[in-house]
This record gives structure tokens, C-alpha cells and sequence, in this order.
């Protein structure tokens, strides 16, 4: 750590110098305003103090031509300040294509992170550098908050959904993440460090784990151990929907709607299938809703994702 | 008002009268007690708002003796119970009544020329209300303390929570039915109980900001009510409502918590933005600078507060499209706040400025809000607020507002009203001292609470790495600084009650009503009803003269 007192945190991910630049710009604009309404109060104090003897003759009397003007001023400004910030908030929370996908579970009090190829750690986050992570999060109790300072991002992880983000480090090195959402007893110890590696690195560091299983394939164990392969395997004869292909897909369902088959979308019909009846199918999926954990659904949720991958692939 | 030597200063002002006042009317218990004297009531609740900022105050200091270290020296269940227990009782139990039960209650009628509010016995009652409410929040303390945070977010509140919550909340939503009787009673009064001639235009501004925020809560208390309501169904029952576990939305809690507590933080600001209205003009020696322009802002302000309430929810899984719809209201809910500052400002120009403390706490007023304007500016902007939501960033935001501001706006008006609530002058000297020690001691506390924030602090944590520990132990600094600062008035304002000189009827040469009765005023407030001719804040800088809202001008 360094030996000075700290002012301003790491700047670490393209999405830190955005938000740096924003939080800059307004830095300013507030040192400015302060600074105005600071030194009108000043000025009028002393030169208009009880004693002094100036004139006070000639007051202005008719105000609404200055307060129009002072009210269209902040408008303008203001305006300019929500589309910014509005703009990168869109930026911020829309995932551009990843490069690397992780899965992060928060449960009080720690996170859980699987890799797809199913390396595993708690309260530790590794993660090579200049590549675009996205980042896919549930909790398994009450909502927690994904936030790591030196990358500026954060997003609460609400239970009963799925949350993601992303980010894309420009350094390599340690940083913090942190839980902001008070999430009970031992909230303030709900904390860990994303470790950014160079592209080598962290190579070296997925083999050094030691995992022979990817994410899909112990998704695949979960899928045959609760029967799911029963109805949804290729060679199954009841008639269910195939889920080979479907992730990003748009599926229509009975009611009519149509889905995006996101990771949200395959959680919610696991945990919530009469809801998500698809069109054309009967409505005879038993709900899984409490009888999988957050950590076995995101295995699953890849697995049903690597169907799509090998579906292309061929 | 001179401030030389105490002791050679006669016992009275010149004027000071000696006829039976409100205070020595009636001496028994019960004629306290079973009072519908809007002053004695204003008088009550001081007494219990008082109580409660102690207690909420022992409780922020234990925070900041525990954030001193990085450590912590509180158990970590402790210092989650005590955190808890600030926010509720601060919240509900200071801030939002303070001013409008207190100054509100005294003066509305004074300053409208009325003899009581419209329903004394209903005023009397709210009182009663809030009192059991906060018996059952002194139960929930007591017994543990609910280990939520203020907000109470759900599922956390509901189903893992082990605290007193649900006597906290039930807390909450008693107290609720206080705020909707006072404020009901508030905007009766003020539609039906003017003077002759005290048409809406002439109002003081402290009467337009006690209605406008009457307004905000009569209208999103109820919601409160029902969300804390829903709250003790899901807790005692496990009716799911927000639970996911049970089918429920956590987000459903948010967005009616918000939709109520939103417009609460203007609850707390609009009295203390009408208080310093009144304070301005009055030292400044001239008319507020675009009083229409005021009263306009504030109904503004009350009025699109109903409508910013998912920016606290930007980073919570709201839809994005929904995060720039309330970032846009947030912006411009900010604009009336950005031109009342400017007119309190501009109000100094041409002034004959004298800084007598009410004052000092008025121009703190303004440089605090404007700090805590300006930073609410960054977080209302989307970018910065995924950053830096959920940490100190937003805690030292927030104090700016609802403690920098509001509570130097309460004591303003508390020092600026002294004589007329008791009779008697505060000593000037403390008072000032007290009023630049608030100000150096609140900055203090708080500021350093922004860099944390943006460092990446996280709220509500007993902990934290040690690299942080010079901007906390700062701020803790700080903290017993604003401590004594705060305790200070209790002393020399106890001692004015026995001590101090007795004060005429105007002792600040003021031009509101509630100056035109004596000092404390009688029991029925007026030996006549007032008939008004003019504006409010009919000073003249030049001559050093005033002009009194009934049209009685007076010299230097």
C-alpha cells in the first residue's frame, strides 16, 4: 500500500476512464458554482456589512428577468450533464460481445465465482487483461451489490434474477471488490480482489487450477442428475422442446409472447416453467424452484449456452 | 443589538412586557398536558424531537467512535443496530417533524394572524401519536434495535433479519398517522384561517414552505403506511409480496419506499429553506430577492419530488430506459433548488448585513445546501451514480442536505424565534461561537466522506481497510466538534430561560405578525385580529427602516 494518504482511487478499465472524465467534468462545474454563490456571499458581506457606509440606493426591482435567465443557465447546463451521464450509463450496462464470460454467486457473506472452464474461487476474481469480461450474477438470499472502484462499476445482484455487467481492464494488477448493498451481519467483511493478469498469465493460471470439468460439462452432470435429459435430450420421446440452438434465440410462447432465450430467460423457465409454457408444447415441466441452488443453476445455464455453441459448430 | 459586557445590560429590553403570557397563564400539569394551545403543543414537541436527536446522536456518535479505527471497537451486530436505529430515529423522529411541528406549530398561526390552527385537538393528538410511536421505536431500541438499515430493503428485512424489525416498522407507520395529522391541520389552516388582507401572495415564505411541504405529506405518507404495512404482513405471516423465495419482488419495496421517501428528504428541506427566508431578509435589512420566483420553487420543488423517486435505484435492476426517465426529473427538480440559492444570494446585495447568529446558521444554510446540491447534481448524473451509489459518497451527500442544512436551518430558527418562544434574549456571543463552531464542525465530519466515497468506501460497514483510516479518524474529529457544537445551545439557551434579558415584542425589528404580539405572545395571540396591508420583508436597507406587514412604519 502506498505510504500517502489516498484521494483518488485506481483508475483501471476503459470504464473507469469514462466515468473518471464525467466525474472530472463535473468536479469543475461544482467547484465553479460553489465558488460563484462563495464569493457573491463574501463580496455583498463585507462590502454591504452593518457598518460600512455605501450607498444602498437604486436596489434592483424588477427580479424576473435575472431569475429567467439564471433558471434557462442551470437548464442548459443540467441538460448537458444527464445526456452525458445517460449516455454512459446506456454504455455502461449494455454488454458489448464478451471475450470472456464469468458467473458470480453472491450469498451472505462471500462471492462465488465459476469460470466456464470451471475453475472456481470465492472472494477472488481473476481475469486477463485488455479482454472484454461479461459478467453474469445472482444471489442466493438477499441483494448484495457487485462493485469493484477501480473499474466505476457496480449493479445491485437482486435474488429471483439475473444481473450481469461488464468491463474491460487496461491494467493489470489487484484491485478491490466490494459489496454496497448492506446485506446483513458481516456485510462490511462481503469483499474480495479482482485480480488482473496479462494474457499469459492468466492462461497459466487456469491450467494451475487443475479443473478437468468445464462449467458446461458439470452443468450436464446437474442436467442428467435431476432428469431434465429425460424430456430434453435429443433422443427423448416425449415431446419437449430441443435445446440445442436456443440460447440468443427468440422463442414464442404460449400466451403469445415472444423471449429473448437470454441466461435470465432459461433461469426463469427452469425455476418457473408454466409461466414460459413455448408455443405448441404441453405444459408438463415439473418446477424446479428450490430444489437448485444458484451455483448448480448457472451450471446448468452453461451447459444449456454450450448446446447453442456446439449446435453452431457443426 | 449590542453584545458588550452582560452585566451592565438592563434585566429588559425597553418594551418588554409583563402581562400573562402562553407560558404563565395556567401552571398545573394538565394544563400542559391536555393543552390546545398551538404554542404549548409547539413546546411539547420540542421537548420529545429534542429527546430523540440526543438519542439518534449517542447513537452516531457510537459510529463515529467506532470508525475512528479501521477495526472498529462496536461488535458487529452492535454497530449494525446502531446505524439502524440512527437513520429511523433521525429520520422520522427528528428530522421530519422538527421543523414543522416545532416552529410550524408556533408560528403559522402568529404569522397569518390567526389565533390557533384549524383543529387544536387534532394537533394535540398528532402529538400523543408520535409519542407512542416513539415509545414503540424506544421498545425496538431497548430490546436490540432493528439490523436493516433505515431503509429496511427487502428480502433482508423480511426473511433474514433477526432483529426487532417489525417494531421498528410499526414504529414507522405510527408515527406516519403524526406527520398526516399535523400536516392536514397545517393546509386547513392556512386556506381558511388568514388575517384580512393576508391574501397568498403576502404569505412570509416560512408559511408557503410549511405548506408546501403539509402538501408533500399529506400525500406520500400513505403510501409509507402501506408499504410498511405490507412489510409486517410478509414478516409475520410469510405472505410472499417481496420475497422472490416466495414469490414475491424486491423491488416492489424499493419503489413504494421511495415513492414516499424521496419526497421525505424535501419533507426535511422546504421548512428549513422557508426559515431561512425569513432569516435573510430580516438581517440583511432588505426585501428577499424574487419572492414570486420563491414561492413558485417551492411548490416546484414539492411537486416534481413525486416523481424522482427510482433515482435511488439506478444500480438496483431497474430497466435502463427507467434510469434515464427519473435521471431527467432528478435534473430538473434540481433547477427550482438552484434558483432559490441564487435569490438567497442576491438577497445580500444592497443589504445593511448584520451576523447575529441566526445569520451565520442562515449563510451556513445556504453554503451547505449548495455543497449538497451540487453533489446531488453527480450522483442525479447516471454515469457518476453507478460509481459511487452505496458508498460514503452518497452518505456525506445526503447529511449535507437533511443535517448540514436542515439542522442549521433548525437552529437558526430556533436562535431567530428564541425571544418569542420564551420571552427572553439568548446570549450573542455563545450563540455565534456555537454557529461557526456547527459549520467548522460539520465540514469536518463530512467532507472527508466524499473522497471516501469515491474511493470506494462502501455504507454501513463496520470495517475497512486501513489505507482509509486517516480521512475516518478526520471525519470522527470532526464528528466531536459537531458534538459540542450541538450540545452547546442546550447550556446557554437553558441559562437564557432564567437568565437572559427579557426581549420586547420585535426585538430584531422584524415585519411578520408573529412580531407585532408581545414577547412570549398571550395566551390567545393577538388582543386584536391583525389587518395586513403589505408584503412581507418591507425593509429599506437605505434609511434603515421598516415597514411591519399591518403598514406600521418604523425609524431606524
Amino acid at each position: 500500500m502506498s505510504r500517502w494518504i489516498p484521494f483518488w482511487p485506481d483508475t483501471a478499465a476503459v470504464n473507469a476512464v469514462a466515468v473518471n472524465n464525467l466525474y472530472l467534468a463535473e468536479l469543475g462545474l461544482s467547484a465553479l458554482i460553489m465558488a460563484t454563490v462563495v464569493a457573491m456571499m463574501l463580496m455583498f458581506c463585507i462590502h454591504y456589512r452593518k457598518g460600512s457606509a455605501v450607498s444602498r440606493a437604486d436596489r434592483v426591482q424588477k427580479t424576473w428577468h435575472f431569475e429567467i435567465g439564471w433558471t434557462t443557465a442551470t437548464l442548459v447546463a443540467f441538460l448537458v450533464l444527464f445526456v452525458w451521464g445517460a449516455s454512459i450509463y446506456i454504455w455502461l450496462y449494455q454488454t458489448p460481445r464478451p471475450d470472456e464470460e464469468v458467473y458470480v454467486v453472491g450469498k451472505q457473506w462471500m462471492w462465488k465465482i465459476q469460470h466456464p472452464g470451471g475453475q472456481r474461487e470465492i472472494d477472488a476474481l481473476h481475469v486477463p487483461v485488455d479482454k472484454t469480461i461479461r459478467v453474469v450474477m445472482a444471489s442466493e438470499d438477499v441483494i448484495h451489490s457487485f462493485f469493484i472502484p477501480a473499474f466505476r462499476i457496480k449493479r445491485d445482484v437482486v435474488p429471483g434474477t439475473l444481473q450481469t455487467i461488464w468491463f474491460k481492464a487496461d491494467k493489470t494488477g489487484v484491485f478491490k471488490l466490494e459489496c454496497t448493498q448492506f446485506c446483513g451481519l458481516q456485510h462490511a467483511t462481503m469483499k474480495g480482489e479482482v485480480d488482473v493478469l496479462s494474457g499469459p498469465d492468466y492462461a497459466r493460471w487456469l491450467t494451475a487450477q487443475g479443473v478437468h470439468e468445464s462449467l458446461a460439462q458439470q452443468g450436464e452432470v446437474v442436467f442428467r442428475a435431476h432428469g431434465c435429459s429425460g424430456c430434453h435430450d435429443a433422443n427423448s420421446t416425449v415431446h419437449a422442446p430441443s435445446l440445442a440452438g436456443v440460447y440468443g434465440t427468440y422463442v414464442h410462447l404460449q400466451n403469445g409472447s415472444v423471449r429473448l432465450a437470454d441466461e435470465a430467460y432459461i433461469r426463469d423457465c427452469i425455476l418457473n416453467p408454466r409461466s414460459f409454457t413455448v408455443a405448441g408444447y404441453p405444459p408438463v415441466m415439473p418446477d424446479f424452484s428450490g430444489q437448485l441452488g444458484e451455483d448448480d443453476l448457472m451450471k446448468l445455464v452453461a451447459y444449456i449456452k454450450s448446446l447453442g455453441k456446439q449446435e453452431s459448430g457443426r | 443589538m449590542s453584545t458588550t459586557t452582560l452585566e451592565r445590560m438592563p434585566a429588559a429590553e425597553p418594551g418588554a412586557e409583563a402581562g400573562p403570557s402562553y407560558l404563565t397563564s395556567e401552571h398545573t400539569v394538565t394544563s400542559w398536558l391536555f393543552t390546545r394551545d398551538h404554542k404549548r403543543i409547539a413546546l411539547l414537541f420540542f421537548a420529545s424531537i429534542t429527546f430523540f436527536f440526543f438519542i439518534g446522536g449517542f447513537a452516531a456518535t457510537l459510529i463515529r467512535l467506532n470508525l475512528a479505527t479501521p477495526e472498529g471497537l462496536l461488535q458487529p451486530a452492535v454497530y449494525n443496530r446502531m446505524f439502524t436505529m440512527h437513520g429511523v430515529i433521525m429520520v422520522w423522529f427528528f428530522l421530519i417533524p422538527s421543523i414543522p411541528t416545532t416552529f410550524g406549530n408556533f408560528f403559522v398561526p402568529l404569522m397569518i394572524g390567526a389565533r390557533d390552527l384549524a383543529f387544536p385537538r387534532l394537533n394535540l393528538g398528532s402529538w400523543y401519536v408520535f409519542n407512542l410511536s416513539g415509545l414503540v421505536v424506544l421498545y425496538s431500541l431497548v430490546m436490540g434495535g432493528a439490523d436493516t438499515g433505515w431503509t429496511f430493503y427487502t428480502p433482508l428485512s423480511t426473511s433474514y433479519a433477526n432483529g426487532y424489525v417489525f417494531a421498528a416498522a410499526m414504529a414507522v407507520f405510527i408515527n406516519g398517522f403524526s406527520s398526516i395529522m399535523t400536516s392536514l391541520n397545517f393546509i386547513v389552516t392556512i386556506h381558511c384561517m388568514r388575517a384580512p388582507g393576508m391574501t397568498w401572495m403576502r404569505l412570509p415564505l416560512f408559511v408557503w414552505g410549511i405548506y408546501a411541504v403539509s402538501v408533500v405529506m399529506l400525500t406520500a405518507t400513505p403510501v409509507l403506511a402501506m408499504d410498511t404495512f405490507l412489510l409486517a404482513v410478509e414478516r409475520l405471516m410469510g405472505i410472499g409480496l417481496f420475497d422472490p423465495n416466495h414469490g414475491g419482488d424486491p423491488l416492489l419495496w424499493q419503489h413504494m419506499f421511495w415513492f414516499y421517501s424521496h419526497p421525505a428528504v424535501y419533507i426535511m428541506i422546504l421548512p428549513a429553506m422557508g426559515v431561512v427566508s425569513e432569516i435573510i431578509p430580516c438581517y440583511a435589512r432588505r426585501p428577499i430577492f424574487g419572492y414570486a420566483g420563491m414561492t413558485m420553487a417551492l411548490m416546484a420543488i414539492a411537486i416534481l419530488s413525486f416523481f424522482v423517486w427510482a433515482h435511488h435505484m439506478f444500480v438496483a435492476g431497474i430497466s435502463v430506459y427507467a434510469g434515464v426517465v427519473f435521471s431527467l426529473m432528478t435534473f430538473f427538480v434540481a433547477v427550482p433548488s438552484a434558483i432559490k440559492v441564487f435569490n438567497w444570494t442576491v438577497s445580500l446585495h444592497k443589504g445593511r448585513i448584520s451576523f447575529d447568529a441566526p445569520m451565520l446558521y442562515a449563510l451556513s444554510f445556504v453554503l451547505l445546501f449548495t455543497l449538497g446540491g451540487v453533489t446531488g447534481l453527480m450522483l442525479a448524473t447516471l454515469g457518476i451514480d453507478v460509481d459511487v451509489h452505496g458508498t460514503y459518497f452518497v452518505v456525506a451527500h445526503f447529511h449535507y442536505i437533511m443535517v448540514g442544512a436542515t439542522v442549521s436551518a433548525f437552529f437558526g430558527a430556533l436562535h431567530y424565534w428564541w425571544p418569542k418562544l420564551t420571552g427572553r434574549l439568548y446570549p450573542e456571543i455563545w450563540a455565534r461561537f456555537a454557529a461557526i463552531l456547527t459549520y467548522v464542525g460539520f465540514n469536518l465530519t463530512f467532507f472527508p466522506q466524499f473522497i471516501l466515497g469515491y474511493l470506494g468506501m462502501p455504507r454501513r460497514s463496520y470495517t475497512y481497510p486501513a489505507e482509509w483510516e486517516p480521512w475516518n479518524l478526520l471525519s470522527s474529529a470532526g464528528a466531536s466538534i459537531l458534538a459540542v457544537a450541538y450540545l452547546l445551545p442546550l447550556f446557554y439557551l437553558g441559562w437564557s430561560l432564567f437568565w437572559g434579558r427579557k426581549a420586547s415584542a420585535n426585538p430584531w425589528r422584524a415585519t411578520g405578525l408573529e412580531w407585532a404580539t408581545s414577547s412570549p405572545p398571550p395566551k390567545h395571540n393577538f388582543e386584536r385580529t391583525p389587518t395586513v396591508t403589505l408584503a412581507p420583508y418591507c425593509y429599506d436597507p437605505q434609511r434603515d427602516t421598516y415597514v411591519t406587514q399591518e403598514g406600521v412604519p418604523h425609524a431606524g
